[in-house]
């Protein structure tokens, strides 16, 4: 029976696509639906094609500001967003195929077309309907969203969305970004090096407001520089929308401003995936938070139905999705995976220079009444931030003050997104600062901010 | 896969134990859980169990021998394994050959190294699988939890990867031999010491050794106990009661009323406890030992004079398991049925009080301006002072003193 098969992913994310590799490597017979691209939102909409454009942001500025202080002199600089967009898409489109490629190596079957649950572990996808034998894993993700609510309804023109922004032919003269989280940050980043006056609209009282409040304030102090307006603690109170423009009335500290942008770009949290799937004709419900319910297992509460990704729960992070795959495959494969350390899982922010964190922020310790120190060690003093100019930035690590536990690290560089795996790997294995320290580092390099973080927690940083 | 016996801490301050008797042979076939041997602890004889099966293919320790905790005392193994290799690092001694001495915190031992003894958690489920006797997986942070609660490793199932240890190994384990196990803790409060309770601590420990005890005494009349006792035993087919019952209800009743003398000291904080366990003090052949009558403070007179009866039974058959005679909160004593009539009993650490209970004797005493006899008990309190002051000691035992002169107190 072709329409047979052990394992049935719904959804070819990176939370789906490795959940049927996985699944296959197992040796269970595995098909993935997918109703777009593989590689989903993150390596058609997201991730991947965002981290093209913040690289042309970052050469962009290294050669408007670097480039003469490093000795190479470019006449007549000029910017083609454009070009950046096609770029993107090139690196987009070879990903995609990528997983097109790892779905045949390992004999998953894909299946094209919008996939409908069914009972018993059915999924009908058109007109045909395919069995799953073991289990069918629910992996949707997640999609954009406006604010309907105050006017901000996404129209696709003036009112945009990363799905929008990530295929412009030309940087917007103006443009208001709503929400300072993670993707606010990269596009603000983005436009303003592609010469958009840009506004960044936070109503938390920073930006990054998820993020320890010190890497808020450095990353405040860069964007400032940059002439990239912040409100943060601000409420927009009214909206007006028209073809070619966007006026925002904005309440900032009881002052009222109004702000006029040729586009808004709405960056403010993602809406879920779990309408129009069939979750509730099998038995599946959704949790109070909106996500759907699982257990310690990320099954679902339909027998045989998991769920994995964003629709599974926070952090909505591509990383966790793929993790949450494995995790599905070898449970449903009858191992005994290893739990998933939600607490563990590092959260990044791809901006210059980017914020990558792990664990507590200090916020969290005081409010968990922990007994912490901090250990900080800032870029300026590190040799090798200095030869490329890149010292905006700190390593800070919050240690438990008896057992030297890791709880929490949060780092401001520029590749702090590399940086963060070394504490992730310490904290995962429970290693404290004092294994972190005894690590012999290479000298010159970024991490040697790391260690020297560690040793500042302990009292006896070096170089600073 | 070849499984070396160990000799196992069967008691929370077992160091070494004597073989009693072999109850497997050599050659014999064993189970996972059959007792192999007895084993006298400094507490009782307890039963050592098979952690893995197989055949008993070495006795390493014969019967009379007293070794070390942790030493190899036996081989279990499948009837055609070599274990040649295991009997040559083990070596006639029993003890294994370190492999590596370095410091706990900085590497996982390897091997059940000699420096320390091996000692299993005192109660709560036995380890799951035979002591590890290759490299022991553990992190760092859990090592040093471990290190800080004194539990050993060992002991430990590792829910990690590939069986390591991990923190929430640590945290959710028994702690070790040295502190006492939580089975046996009682509700209780912490409280850090203030800098007073510092000064007294530090001052009386430096001029009377490490337990600063002071002694409070006081007579008792016992004629109305006396009554009261006789009425409940002139009921039939129940337990008879003891004085001795009636004291460990009166004092954990009184401790109750003074939570303040139910605590242990903990060196760097008192801890104060809400339930009252009281150790009972019974002589045995080779000394003394103290099972702790649980929640003496819920427990009716009937179930204590029960209770303490069966326990005292089986501590002088040396049949107490080590939960039964950990955990206390407060000591009593009593030699009154060898005629002393009054005494000073030492403190049983970290309990911070005992009460030595002399002998019930008829004694001329003035009432109204007359002299008559009556029954009269004196009891004398040992208090730890870095815990209990002289005024905070006298008030309890002023309570023992007017419940037991007016035994209805018990009811209220």
């Amino acid at each position: 029976m072709a329409n047979n098969f052990d394992v049935i992913v719904l959804g070819g994310g990176p939370a789906g696509y490795v959940c049927a590799i996985r699944s296959a490597q197992l040796g269970l017979k595995t098909a993935v639906v997918e109703r777009d691209k593989l590689g989903g939102v993150c390596v058609n909409v997201g991730c991947i094609p965002s981290k093209a454009l913040l690289h042309s942001a970052y050469v962009a500025n290294l050669v408007k500001h670097d480039a003469r202080t490093l000795g190479i002199n470019v006449a007549d600089v000029s910017l083609d967003f454009g070009a950046a967009i096609k770029h993107s898409r090139v690196v987009s489109d070879q990903n995609s195929k990528g997983v097109a490629f790892l779905m045949k190596k390992h004999d998953v079957t894909v299946v094209a077309g919008v996939g409908q649950l069914l009972p018993d572990k059915k999924v009908r996808v058109g007109s045909d309907t395919y069995t799953a034998k073991k289990a069918v894993v629910v992996a949707t993700g997640s999609r954009v969203k406006g604010l309907p609510e105050i006017g901000l309804e996404i129209n696709k023109t003036t009112v945009i969305s990363t799905d929008e922004a990530l295929f412009l032919g030309r940087a917007p003269e103006s443009v208001a970004i709503v929400g300072a989280g993670a993707v606010g940050m990269e596009f603000a980043d983005i436009f303003n090096a592609f010469g958009s006056r840009v506004t960044l609209i936070e109503v938390l009282p920073r930006i990054l407001p998820l993020e320890d409040e010190e890497c808020s304030a450095a990353l405040a102090r860069v964007y400032k520089k940059r002439k990239i307006d912040i409100l943060a603690g601000a409420i927009i109170k009214h909206v007006t929308v028209t073809d070619s423009k966007v006026v925002l009335d904005v309440a900032l500290g009881g002052k009222d401003q109004t702000l006029e942008v040729e586009q808004v770009l709405m960056a403010a949290g993602r809406g879920l995936n779990v309408q129009n799937i069939g979750l509730e004709d099998v038995g599946v419900e959704l949790a109070e938070t909106g996500f759907v319910a699982v257990d310690a297992n990320l099954q679902t509460t339909a027998s045989g139905y998991y769920c994995i990704g964003d629709i599974a729960g926070p952090p909505m992070l591509a990383h966790k999705g793929s993790r949450e795959g494995i995790f599905v495959a070898e449970h449903i494969a009858g191992m005994k995976p290893h739990p998933i350390k939600y607490d563990n899982i590092p959260s990044v922010t791809y901006c210059h220079p980017e914020v990558a964190s792990i664990g507590l922020s200090e916020e969290q310790c005081k409010e968990k009444k922990l007994d912490y120190v901090v250990g900080k060690f800032p870029l300026m003093a590190n040799g090798r931030a200095r030869a490329s100019r890149e010292t905006d930035g700190f390593v800070k690590i919050l240690r438990d003050a008896k057992y030297s536990e890791i709880l929490g690290a949060h780092i401001v560089a520029s590749h702090a997104s590399e940086l963060i795996h070394e504490l992730a790997v310490a904290r995962e294995n429970e290693n404290t600062v004092e294994e972190v320290d005894l690590t012999v580092h290479a000298h010159p390099t970024l991490s040697e901010a790391v260690a020297e973080a560690a040793l500042d927690s302990l009292g006896r940083v070096i170089h600073s | 896969m070849a499984t070396k016996v160990y000799m196992e801490a069967l008691s929370p301050t077992m160091e070494e134990g004597r073989i009693v008797k072999w109850l497997k042979q050599e050659e014999e076939s064993v189970m996972d859980g059959d007792v192999l041997a007895e084993v006298e602890t400094d507490k009782a004889i307890m039963e050592l169990q098979a952690r893995g099966e197989g055949m008993l293919r070495k006795v390493l320790a014969s019967e009379g021998d007293t070794v070390e905790v942790g030493t190899v005392i036996g081989v279990i193994a499948a009837a055609d394994e070599d274990i040649g290799e295991i009997l040559a690092t083990v070596g006639a001694t029993g003890r294994e050959r370190a492999a590596d001495t370095a410091d706990a915190t900085d590497r996982a031992p390897a091997g059940p190294e000699t420096t320390e003894p091996a000692v299993t958690a005192p109660s709560g489920p036995a380890p799951a699988s035979p002591l590890p006797s290759g490299r022991l997986k553990s992190s760092p942070l859990a090592r040093r939890l471990a290190k800080e609660r004194q539990i050993d490793l060992r002991a430990i199932q590792g829910t990690g990867p590939g069986g390591r240890v991990v923190k929430r190994d640590v945290e959710s384990a028994v702690p070790g031999p040295r502190h006492v196990p939580p089975m046996a803790v009682a509700a209780h409060e912490d409280v850090p010491l203030s800098q007073i309770r510092k000064t007294i601590a530090n001052r009386l420990s430096q001029s009377i050794g490490p337990v600063p005890h002071f002694f409070l005494t006081s007579e008792i009349d016992m004629e109305r106990t006396a009554e009261a006792r006789e009425a409940l035993n002139s009921v039939p087919d129940a337990p008879r009661v003891s004085y001795n019952d009636i004291i460990i209800k009166v004092v954990a009743q009184a401790l109750r009323q003074h939570p303040e003398c139910n605590a242990w000291w903990q060196d760097d904080y008192i801890r104060y406890f809400n339930d009252v366990h009281i150790s009972v003090a019974v002589s045995v052949p080779e000394g003394l030992i103290t099972p702790v009558l649980r929640n003496a403070h819920l427990k009716s007179l009937r179930e204590i004079a029960a209770e303490g009866r069966e326990l005292a039974q089986r501590a002088r058959e040396r049949k107490l398991r080590p939960e039964e005679y950990t955990g206390g909160t407060f000591s009593i004593s009593n030699l009154g049925m060898f005629d002393i009539d009054q005494f000073t009993a030492v403190i049983n650490p970290p309990e911070a009080g005992i009460l030595a209970v002399g002998s019930i004797a008829d004694r001329p005493v003035v009432a109204d301006g007359a002299m008559t006899v009556r029954k009269r008990l004196r009891v004398t309190m040992s208090c730890d002072h870095r815990v209990i002051d002289g005024a905070t000691g006298a008030r309890f035992l002023q309570t023992v003193k007017r419940m037991l002169e007016n035994p209805l107190a018990i009811v209220w």
